[in-house]
């Protein structure tokens, strides 16, 4: 009997509320972690890059051969020619440490995300585009919309369009995969015991290569997402991601 | 203080002691297994811990990828200059006939070996891919003694755990654990490409680890030190210890 009188007193010191979180506590918890770790990937890639900023096809390359292109950017290396007259200090110590930290926090994190997307079956609502979406008249019209920067209608503030659902689906399941593959294909070790890993990219130095280029993909996302969450309301958007709360009625002031 | 807190305090108790208790066996086991790596502490040693015991239970009797012949580099890059040291030039200038490789420490027979004592081994060649941890590789024929023979004819003693091998370049030496030091294609290297190893390879002995990256390849070998921790050897520079990724 005290039990439930002290459960009836702890609900009632909970204020009511009436509409869902737009965005569950895993969403968003979820959200952050990856967020500081694809900076800190960022980061320390691009550290590691600045000390070879050249790239290959197939399983070898170096200085000696020809690159499929290199970055026009001074490198970290005395041994590398950029055309620079100077070298930059060698980062790739704590970057290499940084970057495999983050990549564990990053995959942990994202294994956490896909089970209870999964289980409670966020995909299934949320991400997955209807089928009478998928047609190209519905395609076209959704994209003539954001080509012509209509702002979203009120309904867009408590789901996804076609759109946003293909490159959300495109970014959690092909392009992350893709960066942990090839990631992990250049590695010597998971080579040697999964050589499969590798060689469906056609060598180490392609498994390389497309692992920037998923770098490049990955950063254009992120800097259309922020430029979205601006056009849409950065306060209350950002507001949602982190308490889970969101007003509708107040995008667009 | 009400029932259910007090409920909640004490599940929350057993379950903060279950999780902790579980971490220290997981510790434990994780270190009788070879799964710690010496460079656990700090900031990223949990990263460092995990890439090191997942990669270790994963590849632990893999083979590094070997390659035909046609795939060998027409180019491969030498990097960094040669060995300055006078007793360097010296040793070059005689062809290196006086070059002696000392295996020493937690060994039965410490032994101190000649380039054509360790010729007269049983030699072992292999095309293996060499990656550095900047982005660059290539691809070669190296041809050596394995390194657990070695270990073998001198006897390590049962609580090694792991090999320090030394570069006559003061300064710089590296270290591997036992699954790496007994690999069959972890190399003492003296050989490349149908020739003896060019000094810009580390010639005329190179220790060479295909599961690691091209750092833990140290050029120039004249000493091994089998031992049970690395105390006495920090690693150089702030580079991580393991470098299969």
């Amino acid at each position: 009997m005290a039990d439930a009188a002290a459960v009836r007193s702890l609900a009632s010191a909970v204020p009511t509320t009436t509409t869902p979180p737009r965005h569950s506590a895993v969403v968003r918890v979820t959200h952050w972690i990856t967020a500081v770790c694809f900076f800190a990937l960022l980061v320390s890639g691009v550290e590691i890059v600045i000390s070879h900023p050249r790239f290959y096809w197939g399983e070898a390359g170096n200085v000696l051969t020809p690159s499929l292109f290199k970055l026009p950017i001074p490198a970290s290396r005395p041994s590398v020619p950029t055309g620079y007259g100077f070298v930059l200090p060698d980062q790739n110590g704590w970057s290499r440490y940084l970057h495999f930290q983050a990549a564990w926090v990053a995959v942990l994190t994202g294994l956490l995300y896909i089970v209870s997307g999964l289980v409670t079956r966020h995909f299934r609502k949320y991400l997955l585009p209807a089928g009478s979406d998928l047609t190209w008249r519905a395609l076209s019209r959704v994209l003539a919309n954001h080509l012509r920067f209509r702002p979203p209608g009120e309904a867009e503030a408590w789901s996804y369009n076609v759109l946003q659902r293909l490159t959300y689906l495109f970014v959690i399941f092909v392009l992350f995969p893709l960066m942990i593959w090839t990631g992990l294909a250049m590695s010597p070790a998971i080579a040697s015991a999964f050589p499969v890993t590798v060689t469906v990219f056609g060598g180490q130095q392609s498994a390389r290569t497309i692992h920037f280029f998923g770098t490049v993909f990955l950063v254009l996302f992120l800097l259309v997402h922020i430029l979205m969450v601006c056009r849409a309301g950065f306060r209350n958007r950002t507001r949602a991601m982190i308490t889970g709360r969101a007003r509708a009625q107040k995008e667009h002031p | 203080m009400s029932n259910v807190s007090r409920r909640k305090l004490i599940t929350t108790g057993l379950a903060a002691t279950a999780g902790v208790s579980g971490l220290a066996v997981a510790a434990r086991l994780a270190d009788r297994y070879g799964l710690i790596p010496p460079d656990h502490g700090g900031f990223y040693g949990p990263g460092e811990t995990l890439t090191y015991a997942a990669q270790r239970l994963l590849t632990r009797h893999s083979l590094a990828r070997e390659f035909p012949r046609s795939q060998i580099s027409a180019r491969p890059f030498a990097n960094g200059k040669p060995p300055q040291g006078e007793d360097f030039k010296r040793l070059q200038a005689a062809g290196f006939a006086n070059w002696r490789l000392a295996v020493d420490g937690m060994v039965a027979h410490p032994a101190s070996l000649s380039l054509a004592e360790l010729r007269s081994h049983p030699s072992r060649s292999q095309i293996t891919h060499l990656a550095c941890e900047e982005g660059w590789s290539f691809i070669a024929e190296w041809i050596g003694v394995p390194l657990s023979h070695v270990l073998n004819v001198v006897g390590i003693l049962p609580q090694a755990k792991y090999v320090v091998y030394f570069s006559i370049d003061r300064d710089w030496w590296d270290s591997v654990d036992m699954a790496d030091a007994l690999h069959p294609q972890t190399l003492l290297t003296y050989g490349m490409n149908g020739g003896a190893l060019p000094v810009g390879h580390g010639g005329p002995l190179r220790l060479r680890v295909p599961r690691q990256l091209g750092y833990k390849n140290v050029k120039y070998i004249t000493r091994l030190t089998v031992t049970d921790s690395l105390k006495a050897f920090s690693p150089e520079g702030d580079y991580a210890w393991y470098a299969g990724i």
